[in-house]
């Protein structure tokens, strides 16, 4: 073992299998080879040793589980990990144009890192952020509605050694640093957990709702549980004809809490 | 976000804020934010009866799996045997990765302790004392704002021993993946998450018996979880009275593309793309419907014939296809039908966990044929091909990647065969002339 793997490493993995129930360490495969890849960049031969040696299997086991995965790099990767999603939508809408304006940037195609080893490029499948189509990532913190400028903005940025802003999430940590939260660990970063606010289109839907005084009437939580033996003929089966379906009923959607009650 | 051209009030009756509602409120992901806004009052609730009064109770409101398969979750929480001795498991899929599907993101992110809350009514049901979110990989934002509610949420005493006096108790564990999207697939998470390749598994036996360390397990997506809580505030009747007989409740629809305000509308199930479309501002300018999917790329395409289809379960089924994860992605006549395809087709070959042959071969096979077409070099003979393909996956494969793989391509040849043929004949530019493709798998 190289001396990469620590004592503090193997007390982090052995904390990572105590989550799972005894006799069930295996579990602990997925989390460790994100450890292992927070300390070197990627997975290494020696990350996947220390993950047979941890959990007593061989490594041809844990080498057929890493290769699996894509996000367990086989290559030692840059700081910045840099996502652009080419699946259908985003790629229609613009993620093509960016993704080849970004190959041109660096000289580096996918799953490529520049020469001065800071910045890994590669093309995503759906990042699951479709309403803020084209997106990408950078460390997976998501750059909203880029096109091809942008996306040389944001990277151009990196590569002189600034930290963008990401559109809704906290400031970007290195690939090591989010390799450790991958692994199960908290963001502990002073105020991250709650840097980023949603955008317009996670909200629209609640956007019209308050515009119009939109909600759903007839909702009252002390409304009784009945009995498995009430077989579905029980309080809480029956309200009253008065309720129509959903539609206006001039109350505002969202709960505004009471103002200066704490501090954002 | 512009508001454009004013929303019919048909299409605004459809709006049911439930679920999303606590998205507009800052801060709700606190727990403090959280408890101010009713949060945890259903888990008392909840404690205070029986936990076969629970399943009955998700039961009567008629509550369906919402990750795409539409199965009723009362059911599923009721084939957990129990007094058997075993340890019994409840896993959330929050995989979220079918392509157009936004929806469970947004959830977590903007109010993550109603699905811890949802997973220790729905553990005390189905009394399982260990509790997993799968949340995947590339999810690090929702994972923070997770590992940060479970946090507060042991600290509180809603986690861990003893649950408010109540003598359950309940560990739960976020668990990243690593970027496989078959592991939405139920079995192949159950795999990943024992520390295997994901790659689904045969069944029977299903993991309602043999599921998580082969013990009785219910998988539930995100949204179902999160929609248990209020039923148990507010009663299964109360649900009833959103969406239809027979696909209850309210659903979170992700409208995206060519339109003018994509983004996450809450509706009654069984709204229809008419009412979306107008929800979402409209069509853009100089953009005229030309294909989209109800439910993500694995729901074969629609038409604009079929805008007042109702998206619900079944009227997605009696239409040809599926309500799946009511990702509705909007394509439009500037938008290329048979490079949309081709692009889903090489998202599946690179996702085929390689497990079985139809899916392994027919992805790779399909995605050739498609690509072929797109060069300008395809035949008419590409298209018998493809259909070929497609009736080799659809039923045939290990597992709902396959049939997936196989939508695309039918729907698609199904209304748009011409759009095929232009290529085919040489009508059509070749899409690609360098022989270069962005985004290819090479």
């Amino acid at each position: 073992m190289t001396v990469t793997f620590t004592d503090e490493t193997r007390a982090r993995a052995r904390e990572i299998m105590a989550r799972y129930p005894a006799g069930r360490e295996r579990s602990a495969l997925l989390p460790m080879l994100h450890l292992v890849q927070g300390q070197q960049g990627y997975v290494s031969p020696e990350g996947m040793a220390f993950c047979a040696d941890m959990l007593g299997l061989t490594r041809a086991q844990v080498a057929a589980v890493a290769t699996f995965y894509t996000m367990y790099k086989r290559r030692p990767t840059g700081n910045w990990l840099v996502s652009v999603c080419t699946n259908t939508m985003c790629g229609v809408l613009g993620g093509d144009r960016a993704f080849a304006a970004l190959t041109e940037l660096l000289g580096v195609g996918h799953d490529e890192t520049t020469g001065d080893g800071t910045i890994t490029l590669e093309h995503a499948e759906c990042l699951a952020a479709c309403d803020y189509a084209p997106v990408m990532t950078v460390n997976y913190e998501f750059f909203d509605r880029i096109d091809a400028e942008r996306a040389v903005e944001v990277v151009s940025q990196l590569r002189a050694g600034e930290r963008p802003i990401p559109t809704r999430g906290p400031r970007l940590c290195t690939l090591k640093e989010v390799s450790a939260q991958l692994a199960g660990w908290a963001d502990d970063r002073p105020g991250a957990v709650g840097e980023g606010l949603p955008g317009e289109p996670t909200v629209a839907g609640n956007r019209l709702a308050e515009r119009y005084g939109v909600s759903v009437p007839g909702f009252d939580p002390t409304t009784p549980i009945g009995r498995r033996d009430d077989k579905g003929q029980g309080p809480g089966n029956t309200i009253p004809a008065t309720i129509k379906p959903p539609a206006s009923d001039g109350k505002p959607a969202g709960d505004r809490p009471p103002a200066a009650k704490e501090a954002p | 976000m512009s508001f454009g051209s004013e929303p019919s009030k048909k299409a605004l009756a459809q709006l049911t804020p439930v679920l999303t509602k606590r998205w507009l409120s800052p801060d709700a992901w606190k727990l403090s934010v959280y408890e101010r806004l009713d949060g945890y009052t259903a888990l008392r609730k909840a404690l205070d009866v029986a936990p076969d009064d629970l399943i009955q109770l998700i039961k009567d409101s008629g509550l369906r799996g919402r990750g795409g398969a539409g199965f009723p979750t009362g059911m599923k929480w009721g084939f957990i045997p129990q007094n058997d001795g075993k340890d019994h498991y409840l896993v959330v899929n929050a995989d979220e990765g079918e392509p157009g599907t936004c929806k469970d993101l947004p959830l977590m992110m903007s109010d993550p302790h109603s699905l811890v809350e949802g997973i220790i009514i729905g553990s005390y049901a189905i009394r399982a004392n260990y509790a997993v979110i799968y949340v995947r990989g590339e999810a690090v934002h929702a994972a923070r704002r997770l590992r940060s509610a479970v946090r507060e949420a042991y600290a509180r005493g809603y986690l861990g021993r003893n649950i408010l006096g109540s003598k359950f108790s309940l560990n739960l564990v976020v668990h990243s993946g690593a970027g496989a999207y078959i592991c939405g697939e139920e079995t192949a998470l159950l795999d990943s998450l024992e520390g295997y390749r994901g790659q689904p598994r045969l069944r029977p036996p299903f993991p309602a018996t043999h599921g998580l360390y082969a013990g009785p397990t219910v998988v539930n997506n995100v949204e179902t979880i999160c929609s248990v809580p209020y039923i148990v505030l507010g009663g299964a009747a109360w649900w009833k009275t959103m969406g239809t007989e027979k696909s209850p409740g309210p659903k979170i629809y992700s409208i995206s593309g060519r339109v003018n305000n994509p983004g996450q509308y809450e509706c009654s199930l069984g709204t229809t793309l008419r009412e979306l479309i107008d929800l979402a501002g409209g069509m853009q300018d100089s953009h005229r419907l030309k294909f989209w999917t109800p439910g993500g790329s694995s729901t074969p395409m629609l038409t604009d014939e079929h805008l007042d289809v109702p998206l619900d379960f079944e009227a997605m089924m009696a239409a040809g296809t599926m309500l799946g994860t009511t990702a509705v992605q909007v394509f439009s006549n500037a938008d290329d039908v048979v490079y949309a395809t081709y692009r889903w087709i090489e998202f599946y070959h690179h996702e085929s966990c390689g497990k079985c042959t139809p899916c392994r071969e027919g992805t790779y096979w399909m995605s050739h044929t498609l690509r072929r077409i797109l060069s300008g070099a395809g035949t008419p003979a590409d298209l018998d091909t493809l259909l070929d393909n497609s009736d080799n996956l659809l039923g045939r494969s290990f597992c709902a990647l396959g049939d997936g793989a196989a939508s695309p391509v039918q729907s698609s040849i199904k209304y748009f065969k011409q759009d095929y043929l232009d290529y085919i004949s040489g009508r059509k530019r070749p899409y690609f002339t360098a022989g270069e493709l962005v985004g290819a798998h090479r």
